[in-house]
């Protein structure tokens, strides 16, 4: 147990053979780019992000050489506005709705020009926010994840204390252990979260796992409020998926960051899954070398859950799309060897001496539900629109609630949550 | 942190951001918008009898680009076409709600009985001070009074002692850019006993015109008037003229300064070059009051990186660099050089200096960096310039051994100067 802000990761780590996908602009590229926004008024892009950052303010702050009031136009309503930067799929979210698309123009870069802003700012350590004067109330938080940073930064901002009680040896979730390494990589995602830690006051708890070595119940009795931000559990498996070279895909990702994966012998690799964490899979894969990179997917291209742009990054690298198959089992004696697959044209075998299994996460509602906190069938915790849960003085938000989105949108509904605590100490 | 309180002839405000008198600050509503954004003071829309506008009253020089943002702005607007009773309630509400910012009533009447109601009405609603408008050139000239007080240095002098005479308050006097010598309109203004002058108001202006119909923009039914000439495109103008004012020796009031000011950096650039405070109209017309913050935060910024605490400490730093032309060092020597790192290889600036300079630059037969002739650059910046690229093109200072030399030095004393270049 320590809670000293001094996190760091191995040495060694198998992302680090991936290059920077989107370098960052330097500053005659920030400004030209900057200089092209439109300056909008309540415009589209705005609306898009989860966050509601002011974008024309922030770019139009980089267009006049005021590098450090953007980083603060983004950092007020989005504390992870520098992982943002890098991980968010802007295609889907506020570059996809510039103004500029229906113009037939390219839309501005937005995602690159906040990289720009926040990562000068996180680097030179510039500092925007004060911790507020002390309420004497406590707010404890599950999970070191982004929702629970964005809350507890909120709720420092506010004066409450905060302590996060983190499973794991390093803070950030799947910030740190899960974004694909071509977008943003874990030592990057971790300075970032140094920086916000030092508004001071969020202590971190890691490797405390709530319900094991601390108890749910214990929560509410040394806190006013709890705030749970545990995201999702492990991978779903499949039957006869014990094989060695079989492995949950969230599971390899995090060996993959905070370790080295061994790809020895494998020539072929299949991925089972259509979403996006397939994706990213497959185009780690065949960036660290796998010849040979098969997607299995039961449903149609089009039916994906996988971002479009995703997947054709990752046809890019040369990966084949199997569509309408399901798995029908594992081939192998101790070492996998191949996939059985069913499709329309019936059972065959893909060869693979490593598998990933794409297909979805646990839900982790059902542990709280001894406190009377409902989750749906599927173990989601449901939550109000302000992140209150069934249970008085608990909340939650992020993947637990949203049943798994993005990182903006756990900084959201982690901001939404301490504003809603607020209210609710009435201090 | 630095504090941005600012003081102009006595008109006081929490930072040096105001809105020049025009329709950003027509009303009380837009005024306490504005406040709430960030503005520090007001000079309302020229108060006077009520007029009557003309539809179709703005027009646009644009840049290049998507959209063409707006460089160049004219209009031929007159003063208020609201009540004065209405006006001055809201100023009066205004001025109750945000007691700490500067409201300042900006006048234009033309009899002395006239002045001297307006001035009682404008102290009676709580205005802060007064600007006498001697600066509009369209339409209100015709009538004798903006511009036509303002080219007249004897009737603003003359208005300005009334106005003295019958206020309490501070009052700037808001000067024309439209004569051929600033200072002795601001001496004018002076010796009436102003407590300070606001410039530039906007420029003369034709901005365009309608070539299928042959007539002037903005058209009204068939016909136009020239305009007054504001926005990013007068900047040069307007610093120009108030460091004419502001290094003046005679002169010394303090100076509100305005024209083409949209950001942090042109703010900036006008107090260094002697102006107490900055207004501004068309970068608000453009973009709105929420312009302000990054105003604010980069003034902040730069204040503090740069050690100064309050904006009285910046107040025309820059002034003693403004100096005759006869003063400066001849022998001061700078050649281009380019950053092959950098270099694109577009080669504007080949063709610059070949057709409008000095012919050293040449293309690089291989497809690769231009190449200077050091022996032949006159460092005169257009290079610099025309590059795309940002910190590509750089004026390096030569040393060639020759000690500093004015023409003025060099006519009364002989001062040897170096040998010119580019003479062939
Ligand atoms: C492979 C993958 C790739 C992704 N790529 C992107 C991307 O490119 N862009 C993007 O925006 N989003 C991406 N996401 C989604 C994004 O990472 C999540 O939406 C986001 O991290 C959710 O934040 P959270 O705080 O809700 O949960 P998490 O990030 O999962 O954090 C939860 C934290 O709680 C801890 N915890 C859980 N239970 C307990 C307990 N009982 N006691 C103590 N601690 C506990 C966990 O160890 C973890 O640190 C990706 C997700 C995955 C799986
Ligand atoms: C539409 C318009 C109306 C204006 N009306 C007035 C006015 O009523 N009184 C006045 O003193 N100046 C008036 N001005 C001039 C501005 O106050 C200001 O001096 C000028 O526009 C230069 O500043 P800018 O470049 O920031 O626009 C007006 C300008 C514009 C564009
Ligand atoms: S800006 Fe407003 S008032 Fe002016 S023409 Fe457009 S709609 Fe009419």
């Amino acid at each position: 147990m320590r809670s000293s802000p001094e996190w760091t990761l191995a040495s060694q780590r198998s992302e680090l053979a991936f290059p920077d996908g989107k370098p960052a602009y330097n500053q005659a590229q920030a400004v030209a780019e900057a200089s092209r926004c439109l300056y909008c008024h309540n415009p589209p892009c705005v609306q898009a992000c989860p966050t509601h950052i002011d974008i024309p303010s922030f770019i139009r702050k980089i267009a006049t050489g005021n590098v450090k009031g953007s980083a603060r136009t983004i950092f007020d309503a989005n504390i992870l506005g520098y992982s943002c930067a890098r991980a968010c799929p802007v295609e889907e979210l506020c570059v996809g709705d510039c103004v500029y698309n229906d113009a037939g123009i390219p839309p501005i870069q937005i995602g690159r020009l906040q990289r720009y802003s926040t990562e000068i700012a996180v680097r030179e350590g510039w500092s925007y926010f004060t911790a507020g004067a002390p309420t004497g109330k406590s707010v404890g938080l599950v999970g070191a994840g982004p929702a629970s940073l964005a809350c507890a930064h909120e709720l420092r901002r506010l004066g409450h204390a905060c302590t996060l009680y983190e499973k794991s040896q390093v803070p950030g979730g799947l910030d740190v252990t899960g974004i694909a390494p071509y977008k943003l990589r874990g030592e990057e995602a971790l300075q970032e979260i140094h920086w916000v830690c030092r508004i001071g006051g969020i202590d971190v708890q890691s490797g405390v796992e709530v319900g094991k070595d601390i108890a749910w119940e214990e929560l509410e009795r040394r806190h006013d409020a709890v705030f749970v931000g545990m995201g999702l559990g492990p991978d779903r498996r499949l039957p006869g998926a014990d094989l060695d070279g079989v492995d949950g895909a969230v599971a390899w990702i995090e060996k993959m960051k905070l370790g080295t994966v061994s790809l020895e012998g494998v020539r072929s690799a299949v991925v089972l899954g259509g979403g996006n964490t397939a994706m990213d899979c497959l185009r780690e894969l065949a960036g660290l070398g796998v010849p040979e990179v098969t997607m299995v997917y039961r449903g149609t291209p089009e039916g994906m859950s996988g971002y479009k742009h995703e997947w054709e990054a990752a046809k890019k690298l040369g990966v084949r799309g199997i569509f309408g198959a399901t798995p029908a089992g594992f081939v192998g004696e101790g070492q996998v060897s191949a996939v059985r697959i069913k499709g329309a044209e019936g059972e065959q075998e893909v060869p693979a001496q490593l598998v990933l299994l794409a297909i979805g996460q646990a839900r982790l509602g059902e542990q709280l539900r001894p406190l009377g906190i409902h989750a749906d069938a599927s173990g989601r915790l449901i939550a109000d629109a302000q992140g209150a849960l069934s249970r008085p003085r608990w909340y939650a938000g992020g993947d637990c609630t949203n049943g798994g989105k993005e990182v903006v949108n756990a900084v959201a509904e982690g901001k939404a949550a301490a504003l809603s605590i607020h209210r609710a100490m009435g201090v | 942190m630095p504090n941005l309180f600012s003081n102009c002839g006595g008109i006081t405000s929490p930072n040096p951001f105001w809105l020049a008198s025009a329709p950003p600050a027509n009303s009380g509503l837009q005024v306490m918008r504005a406040f709430e954004a960030g503005w520090g003071g007001a000079v309302w829309k020229t108060l006077g009898t009520p007029i009557q506008n003309v539809s179709s009253r703005f027009g646009a020089l644009r840049g290049p680009g998507a959209g063409g943002e707006p460089v160049g702005f004219n209009n031929i607007e007159l003063i208020t076409d609201r009540s004065l009773d209405i006006n001055f309630r809201e100023i009066y509400e205004v001025k109750k709600r945000f007691p700490k910012h500067a409201v300042v009533a900006s006048l234009m009447v033309e009899t002395k009985e006239e002045w001297k109601e307006i001035i009682a009405r404008s102290i009676d609603a709580g205005a802060d001070g007064l600007e006498l408008n001697f600066g509009c050139p369209h339409g209100m000239c015709e009538r004798g009074m903006g511009s036509a007080v303002g080219q007249e240095p004897r009737i603003n002098e003359r208005i300005t002692s009334w106005a003295k005479e019958y206020s309490t308050i501070p009052v700037l006097v808001k000067l024309t850019p439209n004569v051929s010598n600033i200072i002795p309109h601001g001496l004018a203004a002076k010796a009436g006993g102003a407590d300070g002058v606001s410039l530039i108001n906007t420029i003369k202006s034709v901005i365009g015109l309608d070539i299928d119909r042959f007539v002037m923009e903005p058209r009204v039914a068939g016909l136009s008037t020239n305009g007054g000439y504001c926005g990013a495109a007068v900047k040069p103008i307007a610093m120009f003229m108030v460091g004419e004012l502001a290094r003046s020796r005679e002169f010394g009031l303090p100076i509100s300064g305005i024209g083409g000011i949209g950001n942090w950096r042109d703010a900036v650039e006008f107090l260094l070059m002697g102006a107490s405070n900055v207004q501004v109209c068309t970068a608000v017309m453009l973009h709105g009051y929420r312009i302000v913050e990054d105003m604010i935060e980069g003034l902040t910024d730069y204040m503090s990186s740069h050690g100064f605490e309050t904006v009285d400490q910046m107040v025309g730093k820059a002034i003693p660099s403004f100096s005759e032309w006869g003063e400066l060092d001849l022998n001061y020597e700078t050649v281009a050089k380019i950053d092959p790192d950098l270099c694109i290889k577009c080669n504007r600036c080949v063709v610059a200096c070949h057709d409008g300079a000095h012919q050293c630059i040449h293309i690089n037969p291989d497809g690769g960096v231009p190449t200077i002739d050091l022996s032949e650059c006159v460092g005169c910046n257009l290079c610099q310039i025309v590059c795309p690229v940002p910190g590509c093109i750089t004026m390096t200072e030569v040393d060639n051994g020759f000690e500093p030399a004015t023409w003025n030095l060099h006519v009364t004393e002989g001062a040897p100067l170096r040998p010119k270049k580019g003479v062939h």
